[in-house]
C-alpha cells in the first residue's frame, strides 16, 4: 500500500488514483462546519487566517473529549457534503487535501480538478479505531467552538481511500457501476 | 403507588448514556457479523471488518464507538401508578451531562439553533409515554446527525398503493446513499399524524433487530431485500450490505391521510434501556 506524507506535495498528489488505499503520516488539521464558515468569512474580509492552508489537508472531524491517558477521543469523519459550499474557496487559497465521508458536489469536483487537489475517504463510523493512528493532538484555532475547533493532528499511517483524484475521477461513480 | 426519586433517574440516565455510546448493541453487532460472513465483495468485507473491530476496540478501551455521540433521545415509559419525587426533566438533563462528561463523550448540543454558540451536553429530546401499572422504563438513544439529516416524511393520499409507500422508503435510503454511514438500520413510522409518524420512525430504531414477528415482518423483510439490492454497500462503495434491518411501527390514522416517515440510522445504532 502506498504511503504518503502530509503536507502534500504535487508529485505525491499526481500519483493518487480514485479507489486506491493509502496510509498517511504527518500533520493534518481538523475543521468542520463552523470552522469552515469562519475561515471563509475571514478570507472575505481580507484578514489573515489562523492557519496557513498551503499544501495542507483538512480532516472533517470533531473528536469526542480526550479520556485520561489517551491522545485523543473517538475521531472519525463527518459528512463532507456540508462543507461543499466552502471548499472551492479553501482550495483556491492553497488547500490540497480533504478527508471525510460521502459524496461531494459537482462544484467541489470541478475545483479539485482546477486546483489539483485530492479528496480522501476514511472509515466512517469507526472513530475509536481511527484514534489509534493519532499520535498528537492540540487545538490551534477557534477554541470556543469546542469539538468544532481546529486541531492539529499528528498522524501515523492513518488509513485513507482516494475518493476524488486530481483528474476528477470519483470513487462513488466507479463503485456502483 | 411506586415512588422513584429524581436522583435515581439522574444516575440511571447517566449510566445509559455511557453504555449506549461505548458498547454497541448486541443485536446490531450480530447483524454486522452475519453481514461480514455473507459479503462477497472484498472492499465491502474489509469495511465491515473495520466496523466490527471498531466496536470491540471501543468496548475494550472505553472509547465512544463514534465521535458523533449524538443528540440524546430519551424515551420514558411511565406507569400511571408511579410518582416521581423531584424534577423529572431536570434529572434527565443532569443525567445526560453527568454521563456525557464521565464517558468523555462529545458536547454536540447547542442551546440555540439559530445563534449556534457554545456547544454543551443537554437538554435531551424527551418522549414520554404513559402506561398502565407501576412500571418505569428508560431508554437512551444517542442519535448521530449525519443520518438524522436524512430523515424523510411524506403525507400520502389515503388511497395510495402499498407499492408507492415501498418505493418512497427505498428511495429515502437511496438518496441517503453513501453519506450517512451505511450499512443502515431503517426506522419507518406509518400512520398517526406528521409528527407522530416521525416519532414512530425513531422509536422503531429502539426495537431489537429481527426480534419481532408480526403481520409487518414480511414487509420489513421485503424492504430489506430491496434495499440491499441497491448496491450502496458499506461506506457507499458497493456490496450487498446496504442495510442491517428495517423496523416498522404503525399507528391508527385519519381517513384523509397516510403519513409515512423514514428515520435512518448509521451502522452505529446505539441505545440502552433499563426498567426501574
Amino acid at each position: 500500500m502506498r504511503k504518503i506524507k502530509a503536507p502534500l506535495d504535487k508529485i505525491q498528489i499526481k500519483k493518487l488514483k480514485a479507489g486506491e488505499k493509502v496510509l498517511i503520516s504527518g500533520a493534518i488539521y481538523t475543521a468542520r462546519d463552523q470552522a469552515h464558515k469562519r475561515l471563509t468569512q475571514e478570507m472575505k474580509r481580507g484578514r489573515s487566517l489562523p492557519i496557513d492552508l498551503k499544501h495542507q489537508i483538512i480532516y472533517y472531524c470533531g473528536p469526542t473529549k480526550t479520556p485520561k491517558g489517551k491522545t485523543i477521543g473517538s475521531c472519525g469523519p463527518t459528512t463532507s457534503a456540508r462543507m461543499d459550499e466552502f471548499t472551492p474557496t479553501l482550495l483556491r487559497a492553497g488547500l490540497k487535501g480533504m478527508i471525510g465521508k460521502g459524496r461531494r458536489s459537482f462544484e467541489v469536483v470541478k475545483a479539485i480538478k482546477k486546483y489539483r487537489g485530492v479528496y480522501f475517504l476514511t472509515y466512517a463510523g469507526c472513530g475509536a479505531l481511527l484514534s489509534k493512528y493519532v499520535q498528537k493532538a492540540r487545538v490551534v484555532a477557534y477554541k470556543d467552538l469546542g469539538p468544532e475547533a481546529i486541531y492539529e493532528l499528528e498522524v501515523k499511517d492513518f488509513p485513507l481511500i482516494v475518493g476524488i483524484d486530481t483528474k476528477g475521477n470519483d470513487i462513488y461513480k466507479k463503485a456502483r457501476s | 403507588m411506586k415512588v422513584i426519586s429524581a436522583n435515581k433517574i439522574r444516575n440511571t440516565v447517566a449510566d445509559l448514556c455511557i453504555r449506549a455510546n461505548l458498547f454497541l448493541r448486541k443485536d446490531v453487532l450480530a447483524q454486522l457479523k452475519a453481514a461480514y460472513a455473507r459479503e462477497k465483495k472484498k472492499g465491502a468485507k474489509d469495511i465491515l471488518g473495520a466496523i466490527i473491530q471498531n466496536a470491540s476496540l471501543a468496548k475494550k478501551e472505553r472509547l465512544a464507538i463514534c465521535q458523533d455521540t449524538g443528540i440524546p433521545c430519551v424515551f420514558i415509559e411511565i406507569g400511571q401508578e408511579v410518582r416521581i419525587s423531584g424534577d423529572l426533566k431536570k434529572a434527565i438533563a443532569q443525567g445526560v451531562e453527568l454521563g456525557y462528561k464521565k464517558g468523555f463523550l462529545r458536547n454536540s448540543i447547542i442551546k440555540d439553533p439559530l445563534l449556534r454558540v457554545k456547544p454543551g451536553y443537554s437538554p435531551a429530546v424527551i418522549h414520554i409515554d404513559i402506561i398502565k401499572g407501576d412500571r418505569f422504563r428508560l431508554s437512551v438513544l444517542p442519535k448521530g446527525f449525519g443520518c438524522e439529516n436524512k430523515t424523510q416524511l411524506r403525507m400520502f393520499n389515503p388511497t395510495a398503493q402499498l407499492a408507492e409507500i415501498k418505493k418512497f422508503i427505498i428511495e429515502a435510503v437511496e438518496s441517503a446513499g453513501p453519506d450517512a454511514c451505511p450499512p443502515y438500520i431503517v426506522g419507518v413510522g406509518i400512520g398517526g399524524t406528521a409528527d407522530y409518524a416521525c416519532f414512530l420512525a425513531k422509536k422503531a430504531l429502539l426495537r431489537k433487530l429481527g426480534a419481532r414477528s408480526s403481520e409487518l415482518t414480511a414487509l420489513e423483510r421485503e424492504l430489506l431485500l430491496a434495499i440491499n439490492n441497491l448496491n450502496i454497500g458499506p461506506m457507499g462503495l458497493g456490496g450487498r450490505t446496504t442495510a442491517l434491518g428495517v423496523n416498522i411501527e404503525t399507528h391508527p390514522t385519519h381517513i384523509a391521510g397516510l403519513p409515512v416517515a423514514v428515520n435512518i440510522s448509521c451502522h452505529a445504532l446505539r441505545s440502552a434501556s433499563i426498567g426501574i
